[in-house]
């Protein structure tokens, strides 16, 4: 009478349809729009970077796992791919590919397996890709290519440094807001992505596109996004409003260098941010108030990079420290 | 803007497949297992013995305590055997068997009671009545009634709120009850109240159940006491401590009772129960059982008799379906996975799910990736992700400190899980540790 098999588990004996596959590759589909725009902006050398980090991020997981570590190997996971494209995306278009090789084996290789792979590491394994092709390679990690070189039709458009390169540079020799300003693209331009920059943070038009896609999806939640923008926003414009010549105004600000992409796919990163609401803000604002002091007061141009990492760092004290509230733990009714 | 609890809890599909099956009375089983153990607490006392002819209403095993509760023979017949049996925890518990008298009317009578309106016993005797009569928490967690009726005098009691909830997917027990038998729930509801003296009744049913609250709203139009409130569907709203909280704002303190917060939470069923009882001298030995699954022909609503083998239900309703895999005591989150169908029906037995292949198995665990959605969804604000880390670890007492033991098991953290992670089982599997070390008094 009983069909065997029974299966005798423990409740609850229903799951939502949630994954975590699906959800790596609903931030892949997320970026989509930006990659679109890379391809418009870079043409072939936005596809060969990308193509380079992703392929070269998935064979040394594969690699790394099947015979340094001999663990299951994990590389349909999707964690690796999103870490492949997120790293391009924070690359010049045409940096040299044995470069962007050496980037991806210390993403993978270092920031994840080294730490016990998806779901251990600490650091966002992109970020520290990047951020060790920086301090490693700094002239070529800041050469921006200019449109022309790469046959698009947007002419000279493309600039040869980034705006927040512009700001940083001018302000450094004594130039004004004003006089920098006819070097600037408008803010229309930096929206749609006509500016200079990595291969994914062009525009910011495409980045909040699919933002707004993993919002939807309920993979990431506004809280992140939304603190680091509006602590940078805020920041940048007590600033502006202080010194308007000599401080960008947060407009610029937040839709030039890496603020969307940082803000909506690095700092969102699930294994590398708060699990708490009130952990996220805390994670978040740090990230703003980072970002804003590196680019005003640092050597370096852009600091979102280094400001999500840093933050990184204090996710499992804040997790500590901001825990949800215990149901009954306070007692606030009273017996009428 | 319907009421709700705050903090926590998931929408699963609600999947109420029986919601307009009216309740059938299920043929009386030619042999009932009786369990001694059918409430939380003290097993029963049994005091019959083999061979012994017993009346239907008859007590066979006598509450072993305060936290007990007595057992009531469902039939007239004759006690076979004193047996141990799989009951649906998995383990052999002791029960008793009874042969129904074919012959004996009483056990074919339909006990359709005409609605009595006057309460012709003292308050004390009410109690004592619903003690003696078996009642226990109807909505699965089988809490002797009367312990929870027992009120110390430095308690004041200012509502009683009546459970309609049945957030559980695909369980319909409650909601047809609430149809059926609605005047002489709110006449329940009216003897409990005088019974404690209560000046207030609320009861809350989700939204899902309109003809339910539209039905009590039109009965409780001259009676200014009670109310009825309609609740946004969201499990595990029928957990007491989110119900207290969605309908009064009050929150039940961390190790606390609803007494703490002057009230007392009673499921639809146990009023129903209670009103039998105290109304028609009928102890509880039968309550109502949703039979149900997406492939099940026949789904239904039945009246059962305690102690009725569940494969008399799966027949009733055409057999089991082809490519069964798991039989569920109860709903998809809470309810107990059934090694066979030979375990009997208990009064917490609110219904039989049946599912199939495809979605009896669980997902294969993966890596924790920190999304948090366990702790977004936990409706008690702890870490389930935490805790399951504790456990695994047996880190026992850093798991009391973080609270482990006010885990209401409600499931939400393993449903929503996207690596599939057992972050139920390993609490559980905490708890019972941590129960034993006593170290989350602080």
């Amino acid at each position: 009478m009983d069909s065997p098999p029974i299966v005798i588990s423990a409740s609850p004996h229903v799951h939502s349809d949630r994954t975590s596959k699906r959800i790596m590759y609903d931030v892949v589909i997320a970026m989509v729009p930006a990659f679109l725009v890379s391809l418009y902006v870079f043409g072939i050398n936005a596809f060969i970077a990308t193509a380079t980090a992703v392929v070269s991020c998935l064979l040394f997981e594969y690699l790394i796992q099947k015979y340094l570590l001999k663990t299951a190997i994990t590389i349909a996971d999707g964690s690796a791919l999103i870490t492949g494209i997120l790293l391009a995306f924070n690359l010049p278009a045409g940096l040299p590919i044995w470069m962007i090789v050496v980037g991806s084996l210390v993403a993978i290789g270092i920031a994840k397996l080294s730490f016990g792979g998806l779901g251990f590491n600490i650091f966002n394994p992109a970020l520290v890709g990047r951020v060790f092709l920086l301090v490693s390679f700094p002239v070529q990690m800041t050469l921006w290519p200019t449109a022309v070189e790469n046959n698009t039709t947007l002419a000279d458009a493309v600039t040869g440094a980034t705006t927040l390169g512009i700001i940083k540079d001018g302000l450094q020799f004594g130039e004004t807001m004003t006089e920098l300003s006819a070097q600037l693209p408008s803010h229309l331009n930096l929206f749609l992505g006509i500016t200079g920059g990595s291969l994914g943070e062009m525009s910011a038009l495409a980045l909040v596109l699919g933002g707004l896609y993993l919002l939807a999806r309920k993979v990431i939640s506004w809280h992140i996004p939304v603190a680091v923008l509006g602590t940078m926003a805020l920041m940048t414009g007590i600033f502006w409003w202080a010194d308007p010549q000599h401080y960008a105004n947060p407009l610029i600000h937040v839709l030039s260098g890496g603020a969307i992409l940082g803000a909506f796919y690095m700092a969102t990163d699930l294994v590398t941010s708060p699990v708490t609401k009130k952990g996220m803000l805390i994670f978040a604002i740090g990230i703003g108030v980072i970002t804003v002091v590196i680019r005003l007061f640092g050597s370096y141009p852009e600091g979102i990079s280094f400001a999500i990492l840093i933050m990184n760092a204090f996710v499992p004290l804040i997790n500590k420290y901001f825990k949800p509230r215990r149901f009954g733990s306070k007692i606030k009714a009273k017996i009428v | 803007m319907l009421k709700t609890f705050p903090k926590g809890g998931i929408h699963p599909p609600e999947n109420k497949l029986t919601s307009s099956k009216p309740i059938q009375r299920l043929p009386v089983p030619k042999v009932v297992y009786v369990p001694i153990a059918q409430h939380i607490g003290i097993p029963a006392e049994i005091i019959v013995d083999r061979k012994d002819k017993v009346e239907i209403g008859q007590v066979i095993a006598k509450s072993g305590g305060f936290v007990s509760s007595n057992i009531h023979s469902p039939v007239a017949g004759t006690v076979t055997k004193l047996d141990m049996i799989v009951d649906s925890t998995g383990y052999k518990k002791q029960c008793i068997v009874i042969r129904t008298d074919a012959k004996n009317a009483s056990n074919f009578v339909e006990t359709e009671y005409p609605l009595k309106k006057e309460i012709a016993l003292e308050p004390q005797k009410i109690l004592q009545r619903i003690s003696d009569y078996g009642i226990v928490g109807l909505g699965g967690a089988t809490f002797p009634s009367h312990v929870k009726l027992n009120i110390k005098a430095d308690k004041k009691i200012d509502c009683l709120i009546i459970n309609g909830v049945e957030c559980e997917p695909y369980l319909t027990a409650d909601h047809r009850l609430m149809l059926e038998k609605a005047e002489e729930i709110l006449m329940g509801i009216q003897i409990l109240m005088y019974a404690l003296n209560v000046p207030r009744a609320i009861i809350g049913i989700e939204n899902n159940k309109r003809d339910a609250i539209e039905t009590f709203k039109k009965l409780i139009l001259q009676e200014p006491k009670i109310q009825v409130a309609a609740l946004q569907v969201k499990y595990p709203q029928g957990g007491e401590k989110q119900l207290v909280r969605a309908l009064l704002k009050r929150e039940v303190p961390k190790n606390g009772l609803p007494l703490d917060v002057g009230v007392i939470v009673h499921n639809v069923g146990t009023i129903f129960a209670i009103y039998q009882a105290v109304q028609h001298n009928k102890p509880l030995i039968e309550r109502v059982v949703t039979v149900t699954g997406k492939k099940m022909g026949n789904a239904s609503n039945f009246w059962v008799k305690i102690g009725t083998p569940i494969k008399d239900l799966i027949t009733e309703v055409g057999g089991m379906p082809e490519g069964t895999r798991k039989i569920v005591n109860g709903g998809p989150m809470m309810g107990k996975a059934l090694k066979n169908t030979d375990v009997p029906v208990t009064k917490g037995t609110s219904g039989i799910l049946v599912i199939s292949e495809d979605e009896a198995s669980r997902g294969e665990t993966k890596p924790c990736i920190r999304c948090g959605e366990c702790v977004t969804v936990c409706p008690m604000g702890l870490e389930p992700h935490l805790l399951m880390n504790l456990s695994e670890k047996g880190m026992f007492e850093n798991a009391g400190h973080e609270d482990i033991l006010t885990c209401i098991e409600c499931g939400s953290c393993s449903y929503v899980c996207p690596s599939h992670r057992p972050l139920l089982d390993y609490i559980r599997f905490g708890k019972s540790i941590v129960k034993k070390l006593d170290v989350s008094k602080n």
